[in-house]
């Protein structure tokens, strides 16, 4: 009966990672609002709560008592399973990431040896979820969002991919732990400079434009699109959407920690689980920095910027990384 | 009872055939590449499955199976290109209908 | 006991939906059936000691194929074909012809008696492919990757609006 255990093992991992995504989205969104409103010189939320800290406890709650409404004409099947490919999506990212060390044992639900493949494979799975819910909305603006986040993904899928081979090429090795591992003396984006550092920028980017956010949310763009393909989800699946954007936001965030920045590893006092934290932290702070700062691009300039820019950057990083790893090592 | 060869095979063979099917009677020319999806990914599970049970310790089969899903890519850019040209020329995407060769 | 247990639940993930593809009159719901057929085949690379093959496969099909399928049927005009006719007249003999092609591989793959080889499989599965790419099979993939190249040009040529 291995296998059940087994089972079970899994089942309880499950809750536990989708316990921690939920509470690490409220923390974000809630970090996103108080941050918005500063940089906008504005108060935010600060009414529910000691400075408004149960606000998205409250807004949860209101979400998930509201009517789920299925537009007249809407495929309704599909319309109900889009937002959970997204959501699922999101969560299955989170398999592979090693939150830290406490003791030997090192805090990751699995570590399997084609780690960061596997992230990227479980990434690219969310426009699936994003593509047909635009469709099934039956709602013109709902699928132009969707053929726009289609578009966008699948393009920026390929710089994401080649900062990954970067690193891979770096650790000479795909499991999470064996990169963080591999950046004992010292972290990837200083490795190979300037090309470590180029990777990680190009990641950067590259993620942000895969989790929709600004400056690459043309698929949402509210003033163009009415929220493209969400516009017509209400209630739990809108939520859904939600739980899935930021909670691959956060995932995108914590897999650069891992991959350039070091991952768990920091000076001793501090524990690791909490330098893993507090790295994963800033950098969601930096994405966040940029979303209330930057406007908008126009599809145009954001493909240019993918298929002109990224692209050929990405596969010069790579040449200059071997180039690196055979002659100055 | 144990998994064996066989059983991979003939999970493949089941593909292969509801692959066949939708190639041999769908009318979208979409739908046919999806079937010949399905005729592909079967091809590379015997691959894989050959592989481990035949020649254990060479990773050949994968090789090949990754190489099916690279032209398998290929194929399906250059296909759904065609079918967006020919929609273009012809406003239909039904095989049947694009006959403009056919005397 | 285990095993045989992922491998119905797997085979049943595989080949359910593909039924779903090759049947359905919603081209949409057709194409999405892919994403669970595509899934189910990497579980069954997994369980194959495929680790690599299998994340290429989710990466390349359910997540860039998949998506280009979906967005070709969108962008086609009533591409999900509800009020048109989706199987042509040779429906009855299709199914006659792919049913016997099943029961004839599915008797002889049984009949003949493979070499089959006990052994395990390289331990790092990635590394060894990688191995094997640039060693024994750089021509394959040379080729490969100009077939790649042709492929791309030809598609933007194809696809391309003319002036």
């Amino acid at each position: 009966m291995n296998w059940l255990i087994e089972i079970g093992k899994a089942a309880a991992l499950c809750v536990v990672v989708f316990t921690f995504i939920a509470i690490s989205v409220m923390v974000m969104v809630y970090a996103e609002r108080k941050l918005s409103a500063w940089m906008q010189a504005r108060i935010g939320p600060r009414h529910v709560g000691p400075q408004g800290l149960l606000q998205l406890i409250a807004d949860t709650v209101k979400l998930l008592q509201k009517e789920n409404i299925v537009p007249r004409q809407a495929d309704y099947l599909v319309f109900s399973t889009a937002p959970l490919i997204v959501a699922v999506a999101a969560l299955l990212d989170y398999v592979v990431i090693p939150l830290g060390k406490v003791g030997d044992t090192v805090l990751i639900v699995r570590d399997i040896n084609i780690g960061v493949l596997y992230f990227a494979a479980m990434a690219s799975l969310t426009v699936i979820g994003i593509l047909t819910g635009g469709w099934a909305s039956n709602n013109k603006y709902s699928l132009l969002g969707g053929l726009r986040s289609a578009a966008q993904m699948v393009s920026y899928e390929i710089p994401l991919g080649l900062s990954i081979i970067c690193v891979a090429m770096l650790a000479s090795t795909l499991s999470t732990v064996g990169i963080v591992e591999a950046q004992r003396g010292r972290w990837f984006i200083f490795q190979a400079f300037p090309f470590g550092f180029f990777a990680f920028v190009v990641f950067i980017i590259a993620s942000t434009a895969e989790t929709n956010r600004v400056p690459f949310d043309l698929p949402e763009a509210e003033s163009e699109l009415i929220a493209g393909y969400q516009s017509e989800y209400t209630g739990m699946r809108f939520s859904l959407f939600q739980l899935g954007e930021y909670g691959e936001l956060f995932g995108m965030s914590a897999m650069a920690v891992v991959m350039f920045l070091g991952g768990w590893s920091g000076p001793r006092p501090v524990p690791p689980l909490l330098w893993f934290f507090i790295k994963t932290y800033a950098l969601v702070f930096v994405m966040i920095w940029v979303r209330w700062t930057y406007p908008r691009f126009r599809i145009d300039q954001l493909l240019n910027l993918s298929w002109k820019f990224l692209l050929p950057v990405g596969l010069v990083n790579i040449l200059g990384i071997g180039a690196w790893l055979i002659l100055l090592r | 009872m144990e998994v064996g060869l066989t059983h991979y095979l003939a999970v493949s063979a089941l593909l292969f055939c509801l692959g066949l099917f939708g190639v041999l009677t769908r009318r979208n020319a979409v739908a046919i590449l999806m079937g010949i999806e399905l005729i592909l990914n079967a091809a590379n599970i015997n691959f894989v499955a050959f592989n481990k049970y035949v020649s254990p310790g060479a990773v050949s089969g994968q090789i090949f199976a990754l190489v099916v899903i690279t032209l398998a890519a290929c194929e399906a850019a250059v296909g759904l290109a065609l079918v967006m040209a020919a929609y273009r020329g012809l406003e239909t995407a039904y095989v049947d209908e694009i006959n403009l060769m056919k005397w | 006991m285990g095993k045989l247990a992922v491998f119905i639940i797997l085979s049943c993930v595989t080949l359910i939906p593909a039924v779903i593809v090759v049947t359905s009159r919603n081209m949409v719901r057709a194409a999405l059936s892919l994403v669970p057929t595509f899934l189910g085949v990497t579980g069954l690379y997994v369980t194959l000691d495929a680790e690599f093959v299998a994340g290429i496969q989710v990466l390349i099909y359910a997540g860039a194929i998949t998506v280009l399928i979906l967005f070709v049927i969108m962008l086609t005009e009533g591409g999900t074909g509800l009020r048109v006719r989706q199987m042509n007249a040779q429906t009855k003999l299709g199914a006659l012809v792919a049913f016997g092609m099943a029961v004839v591989l599915i008797a002889f793959t049984t009949a003949t008696r493979w070499p089959v080889k006990a052994g395990t499989m390289p331990r790092y599965n990635a590394a060894a492919v990688g191995n094997a790419f640039l060693t024994s099979y750089a021509l394959v993939f040379e080729v490969t990757s100009l077939v790649l190249l042709v492929s791309l040009i030809g598609a933007i040529i194809i696809a391309r609006r003319e002036e």
